[in-house]
């Protein structure tokens, strides 16, 4: 059987088992619907958290990324884990304590203001539509690459499959889906890794390969840093960003992380705040599988990928280099006219991607017709080290369909996630606490379910015509959530002083100042201002770091400010107490 | 104790594990794989140089084991303050 055959048949047979989850797991109430009846296990919760989490771009791109930066790709290592640490210590069991459906919810009770509510939902919704968006794109790009159908009717696949789940079930739906697919993305994702390790090191375990020896007796690590340094490329394992940025980045990733609106609303679905504080534990031991697996990856990855092509004839590479620049994904232009693949430090394009001509060149290859003129002559794009590993590494053609089936799984269920935190934030924040509080649980639910088809269908619209800011901006949502949602939870919590007029100050001023650094440094805006280029940075932030700054902005304004301002009413000071112990956590309810 | 002194005794106890568990957390990761990487690097753990390490695999075990210290830590002290019904 062929690997076409094979995808379809392992995505055919995961895609059977969501369905059959979402027709058992229907969801009857708003409280089934937002927070899973609020009964779900700590075990399945920190799977549904870990799934939720993991995302197409943890799946698919992060191996490559690290690959391609070296000891630079730590600060998505560390920041997208470290981040639990905060969550579960300083987040998730107080907000389970406070038993409410939302971070909205919190935000508008604790500060006993309907602007700080609104303020939050606005940022909620930025957020998740701007994560969702790649979300679908990641599915489309899946379908394509695999199954060889259109990138449009792939997000449309994709777009159908969560409708079914996220329609019927809600979080019910959406929770015990996340678990299966948490189980089919981790098998995929170790299968090859598992595979590759044994073959360049002899340790099955890709954790204990990346530190082995190679064939020749040196150690992989030693071959990969004196490849690189050959190559004109920075040593593997040394950075080439400052300290501090590494430092700004990795903070602002950590607490974008702890802020971001689906993932903490997956602690309201336990039942108690122990199990909170547990299942926490358990999603970062899950997450940490693939985590610790994923710079596996990318040492084994970029090792064979130097050594494959690196001044080797263009007539004797594999199967796999050619499947790949059929794909577009790879491109090479003969520069010195020698027939061999150079592979150096420096851009082999101007411009992003390749433009490829309709003809071939006189080794076979296609030509393309925005090639640099400096020395390098490879383009390789950095997902293809996961997508293709196990092709490189000549794995069974099983194998290569199970990483389809597994980026499928990991990109549904973080849009599943997301879509989720949109409809609730329309049905339950907007319209049942500000618009029409009397409407019944019943009409709740109706809008909850008509405002999910919408969220479906807009973000379909972004997956398939991708505003070409998305990139930048899921940056920007970490940056957001850092700069909004985090001090207003925490100094919610841990400083009882703090009020409303602090609070909303400081999300406003913080959100307002991480866009403009946005748009200054970052995306520019269109046709009035171009970015401004490194060398402008404050203090050398880069703006995928200023959410530290911007984070430390937000604390201090509010600080200041609700200590010359009124101390928040008694009763709201009795909620800060409540939340600060930990028993007698009803279930999570309206009021 | 009154249930409004135990719940200030419990919640000062609670800070305590706070402040060590987030010191360890910021030591392994921003200190041992960012601050001092280089200065680690210089010791090595088999064929990996420890700043490096840190930075791509134990930062990221120390957090794992980080939580389930904190849950037995604080399902303790629950229960020393009746919290655990």
């Amino acid at each position: 059987m062929g690997v076409q055959v094979w995808t379809w048949i392992l995505v055919g047979i995961t895609f059977a088992i969501y369905f059959g989850i979402a027709i058992w797991a229907r969801a009857g109430s708003t409280k089934d619907f937002y927070v899973a009846g609020g009964g779900v296990s700590p075990l399945a919760n920190g799977l549904a958290t870990a799934a939720d989490w993991m995302s197409a771009a943890s799946f698919i791109s992060m191996a490559g990324i690290i690959s391609f930066s070296g000891y630079d790709g730590s600060v998505y290592l560390m920041g997208w884990t470290g981040g639990y640490v905060l969550l579960a210590l300083l987040l998730a069991p107080y907000l389970r304590k406070f038993g409410k459906f939302t971070v909205p919810d919190f935000i508008g009770d604790r500060y006993y203001s309907n602007t700080a509510r609104t303020v939050a939902v606005i940022c909620a919704l930025i957020v998740s539509f701007t994560y969702v968006a790649g979300q679908m794109r990641g599915v489309g790009i899946v379908f394509s690459q695999f199954l060889q159908v259109d990138i449009t009717l792939g997000v449309i696949i994709g777009m159908a499959v969560v409708l079914v789940f996220a329609f019927l079930g809600g979080m019910k739906g959406i929770t015990y889906t996340q678990v299966a697919q948490y189980c089919v993305l981790i098998f995929a994702f170790m299968v090859p890794a598992i595979f590759i390790s044994f073959q360049m090191t002899g340790s099955p375990i890709p954790q204990i390969g990346m530190g082995g020896k190679v064939e020749d007796g040196a150690y992989l690590l030693d071959k990969l840093d004196q490849l690189h340094t050959q190559l004109g490329f920075k040593a593997y394992t040394s950075g080439s960003k400052s300290t501090w940025d590494v430092f700004a980045i990795t903070l602002a990733l950590m607490v974008g992380t702890a802020g971001l609106p689906h993932v903490i609303v997956r602690f309201f679905t336990v039942p108690k705040v122990k199990d909170a504080r547990k299942s926490a534990g358990l999603a970062l031991l899950f997450i940490a599988i693939l985590y610790t697996t994923a710079p596996a990856i990318a040492v084994f990855s970029r090792t064979n990928l130097i050594e494959t092509v690196s001044n080797t004839a263009y007539k004797n590479m594999p199967q796999w280099f050619r499947n790949w620049e059929n794909t577009g994904l790879i491109a090479w232009t003969d520069k010195n006219n020698d027939g061999k693949i150079q592979y150096v430090n420096g851009a082999a394009l101007e411009g992003k991607t390749p433009m490829f001509l309709s003809e071939r060149g006189e080794h076979g290859q296609r030509v393309i017709s925005n090639s640099s003129t400096g020395p390098n002559e490879l383009y390789v794009d950095r997902d293809i080290m996961v997508l293709a590993n196990p092709e490189i590494a000549k794995l069974p053609d099983w194998v290569i369909a199970l990483v389809a089936a597994g980026g499928l799984a990991a990109a549904l269920s973080t849009a599943a996630g997301l879509l989720l935190v949109i409809s609730t934030s329309v049905s339950h924040d907007l319209i049942k606490k500000q618009l029409r509080p009397d409407i019944s649980d019943k009409a709740e639910l109706k809008i909850a379910r008509i405002s999910i088809v919408v969220a479906i269908i807009v973000a379909g619209i972004f997956g398939i015509y991708p505003p070409g800011f998305v990139a930048a901006v899921v940056a920007l949502a970490f940056g957001l959530a850092a700069a909004s949602f985090f001090p207003a939870i925490i100094l919610g919590i841990f400083d009882k002083r703090m009020n409303k007029e602090g609070a909303v100050a400081g999300m406003v001023v913080g959100t307002v100042l991480m866009l403009f650094y946005m748009v200054r440094f970052k995306t520019g805006l269109v046709g009035v201002l171009d970015p401004l280029p490194e060398s402008e940075w404050w203090f050398g932030t880069s703006p995928e770091g200023f959410g530290t700054v911007a984070m430390l902005v937000n604390v201090v304004i509010a600080v200041v400010i609700s200590r010359v301002t009124p101390a928040p009413p008694a009763s709201v000071q009795d909620i800060v107490e409540n939340i600060r112990i930990p028993s007698g956590a009803g279930q999570a309810s309206t009021h | 104790m009154d249930a409004k002194q135990t719940a200030k005794a419990y919640w000062k106890e609670n800070l305590k594990y706070l402040l060590l568990l987030l010191l360890i957390w910021f030591l392994v990761s921003y200190g041992a794989g960012i601050i001092f990487k280089d200065e680690l690097n210089t010791i090595r753990l088999g064929g990996v140089k420890l700043g490096f390490w840190f930075a791509q695999q134990g930062s990221i075990y120390v957090f794992v084991v980080l939580i389930f210290v904190y849950v037995r830590l604080m399902n303790a002290l629950d229960k020393k303050y009746g919290y655990n019904n």
